[in-house]
């Protein structure tokens, strides 16, 4: 296996979670909700999927377990900012601090027991090819799923009528709500659609990643998935873009490190928060040009009047 | 009139519940611990809870401990060691580096409340520090990687260049380079002590690139899992990993706080304590080596003759002539070796480490 390649797959490897949360998030910011609680559906998934996969024996009933466990904590979350009408920030804030604590109680009785992790498709012939077989045909289901989501998530956005609607309560709930959709309901979905997805991403840590589960292992992974839906300016193509640019460069800076070559890991480590730092900078300065998505009613409270 | 009464009689009934119930607090000496991480971490938080919950079995019934987990270092701390302080704790263990600064500033604040922090330099009337020798076993691992690398390259994973730190991958170069002059090491720091996901990239990598042995000086169990995967040797950090790679695990350096805990409490409770610097090792068993596993024989041996020098005081890890990077040697401060001070706040690199101290 030559370095580059390995790099490849470990590029792949860490993007993986990044890309599910944040396509998730995507959605749920398109349709106006700003949910910061990411992180903490993250971490409930983590626990949740590991207890899963642990006591079934099988990834997938893991994998689904997380979904669930990500979905039910954004319930918690659509019931008080979309019933409620309780401040988005703030309620999502609640959310990461009371998934961290939850899941850390959950997992509890599971720390230190071991998994065997998510296999690896294996093609006779095809996975063997130079360079490209492990590349493209080696990884786990989940990797392919993440790209299948975000294909998913275009089509939905950009080729359906759901999807308009969904696009148009983000941008204009008053609107939205006078034309007769149900504002609440379409939001409720895709509060409930980015808990799952946010699930799943942390499931595949203790399922595919480092297999075992330890409390607070997403260690800020959800922070960056909400920074990358504002890099990508909203957009599903430039998510997975953006996703494996911040896996590239935390990978790569580790290797530069091996390799010697003098650069200080501070500021490689630093490096992908910067790169967001400018892409946002570029975003407020060129509305227009960088053309940014950005939902119009993104985290403003919408109480129907009848 | 009468509602007036009704309520100061409520007052009072609450003054007297709270004050009953501050006397049957104060009956038990409250110890606060602030952690790092989650207990769970298997590493190196989970050690000092070890610590905490052998302190409870030997003294429960005179004290009450607390403990704070996942509190960040720097200001954030500050504020979870006062809440401590604030709330009737009497002796308090900040376990962390970088919650020198932090302690002292609350330390200077209640003089009347004691404090011991954790691997730190920094002390006051009423803040002692302590620290394991870990640089001893670090050594011994040297020993150890020197004689199983066929490569003769060892990985390190590094938290933060710090002196803890670099002490550590100096130790390990001098007890490599006592068996294999010509070993090498690959440093990569994660800038993190906890991060599962980063810590198993940072050991793909060094794996990545051809290194045989794998030495982390972070909290997870993540690189020994990655190294069982790659088929390679790992050392495990803070707490015995083995399980985590049954053919993989040479040996670990283990944290062993408790004594020292149940040491400290005593005297707080018979009123002896005093603000002390505690520095001990493989000999005062706060350094304790997993067994040696997963080597030949005569490796084994030598592992175990290193660490009985050790421990016998016959052999020094920082033995002067110490020799920089640039081939100079060290100004021996401490006659025969080099001083507590000058291991304590090591910022340099030994001959041999083709690599630079991050930022200096």
């Amino acid at each position: 296996m030559g370095l580059l390649e390995a790099i490849l797959i470990s590029v792949i490897a860490a993007s993986t979670p990044l890309l599910l949360a944040a396509a998730g998030e995507l959605v749920v910011e398109r349709s106006g909700v700003l949910n910061l609680g990411v992180e903490g559906m993250m971490i409930m998934g983590a626990a949740c999927g590991f207890a899963g996969c642990w006591l079934t024996g099988s990834t997938f009933l893991g994998a689904l377990c997380g979904i669930a466990a990500g979905a039910a904590l954004s319930l918690v979350f659509a019931m008080l900012t979309l019933g409620l009408a309780v401040n988005q920030v703030a309620a999502g804030l609640a959310l990461t601090i009371l998934g961290t604590g939850l899941s850390g109680l959950i997992g509890a009785g599971f720390v230190g027991q071991r998994i065997v992790p998510a296999p690896h498709l294996d093609i006779p012939f095809i996975t063997t090819l130079p360079v490209v077989g492990k590349l493209f045909f080696g990884q786990d289901g989940f990797v392919y799923f993440s790209i299948l989501l975000v294909i998913a998530i275009w089509w939905f956005l950009y080729r359906t009528r759901a999807g308009l609607i969904l696009r148009a309560t983000g941008d204009n709930h008053t609107s939205a709500h006078a034309l007769g959709y149900p504002v609440l309901k379409i939001r409720l979905l895709a509060v409930l659609f980015g808990g799952g997805c946010a699930g799943l991403a942390g499931a595949y840590l203790p399922l595919a990643y480092t297999p075992f589960f330890i409390p607070g292992m997403t260690a800020g992974r959800g922070w960056i998935a909400l920074a990358l839906v504002v890099f990508s300016s909203w957009r599903p193509g430039r998510l997975v873009g953006g996703a494996y640019l911040f896996g590239a460069v935390t990978i790569l800076q580790l290797h530069a490190q091996a390799l010697g070559l003098g650069i200080p890991s501070q500021l490689m480590t630093s490096l992908p928060y910067l790169a967001t730092v400018v892409v946002l900078v570029l975003i407020s300065r060129s509305r227009g040009i960088a053309g940014s998505a950005a939902p119009a009613s993104l985290g403003m409270v919408f109480v129907p009047d009848r | 009139m009468k509602k007036l009464l009704m309520i100061s009689a409520a007052i009072a009934a609450v003054a007297v519940a709270a004050t009953g119930y501050n006397a049957h607090a104060a009956d038990k000496l409250k110890v606060g611990f602030i952690y790092l991480g989650p207990v769970g971490d298997l590493g190196w938080t989970y050690r000092h809870e070890v610590g905490r919950q052998e302190l409870v079995k030997a003294l429960g019934d005179k004290i009450e401990t607390t403990y704070l987990e996942n509190v960040n270092e720097g200001p954030d701390s500050e504020r979870s060691i006062e809440q401590l302080a604030r709330t009737g704790h009497q002796l308090i263990f900040t376990t962390s580096f970088g919650y020198m600064d932090p302690t002292l500033k609350v330390a200077k604040r209640f003089p009347k409340i004691k404090f011991e922090h954790a691997t730190g330099f920094k002390t006051a009337p009423n803040m002692g520090n302590y620290a394991g020798r870990f640089y001893e076993g670090r050594y011994i691992q040297g020993v150890i990687a020197g004689k199983m690398s066929k490569k003769g390259v060892i990985g390190y994973i590094g938290s933060f260049p710090i002196p803890e730190v670099i002490s550590g991958i100096n130790a390990t170069m001098l007890g490599a380079q006592s068996v294999n002059p010509n070993i090498k090491v690959k440093i990569i720091w994660v800038n993190t002590w906890f991060d599962p996901g980063k810590e198993a990239d940072a050991a793909k990598a060094l794996a990545d690139q051809g290194v045989d042995i794998i030495m982390q000086h972070t909290d997870s169990p993540a690189a020994m899992q990655v190294a069982a995967q790659r088929g390679i040797l790992a050392f495990g950090q803070d707490s015995d990993m083995i399980k985590f790679g049954p053919k993989t695990q040479l040996t670990a350096i283990i944290d062993n706080w408790g004594p020292y805990y149940i040491k400290q409490t005593k005297a707080a409770l018979d009123g002896t304590w005093k603000a002390g610097e505690t520095w001990d090792g493989l000999k005062e068993k706060m350094v304790v080596m997993a067994p040696y596993t997963n080597m030949p024989d005569d490796v084994k041996a030598l592992a175990e003759k290193t660490e009985a020098g050790i421990v016998a005081g016959t052999l020094h890890p920082f033995k002067c002539p110490v020799y920089g990077q640039d081939g100079k040697a060290v100004e021996c401060k401490g006659g025969t070796h080099l001083a507590p001070g000058q291991i304590l706040g090591m910022n340099f690199y030994v001959k041999g480490v083709d690599d630079k101290i991050p930022g200096k």
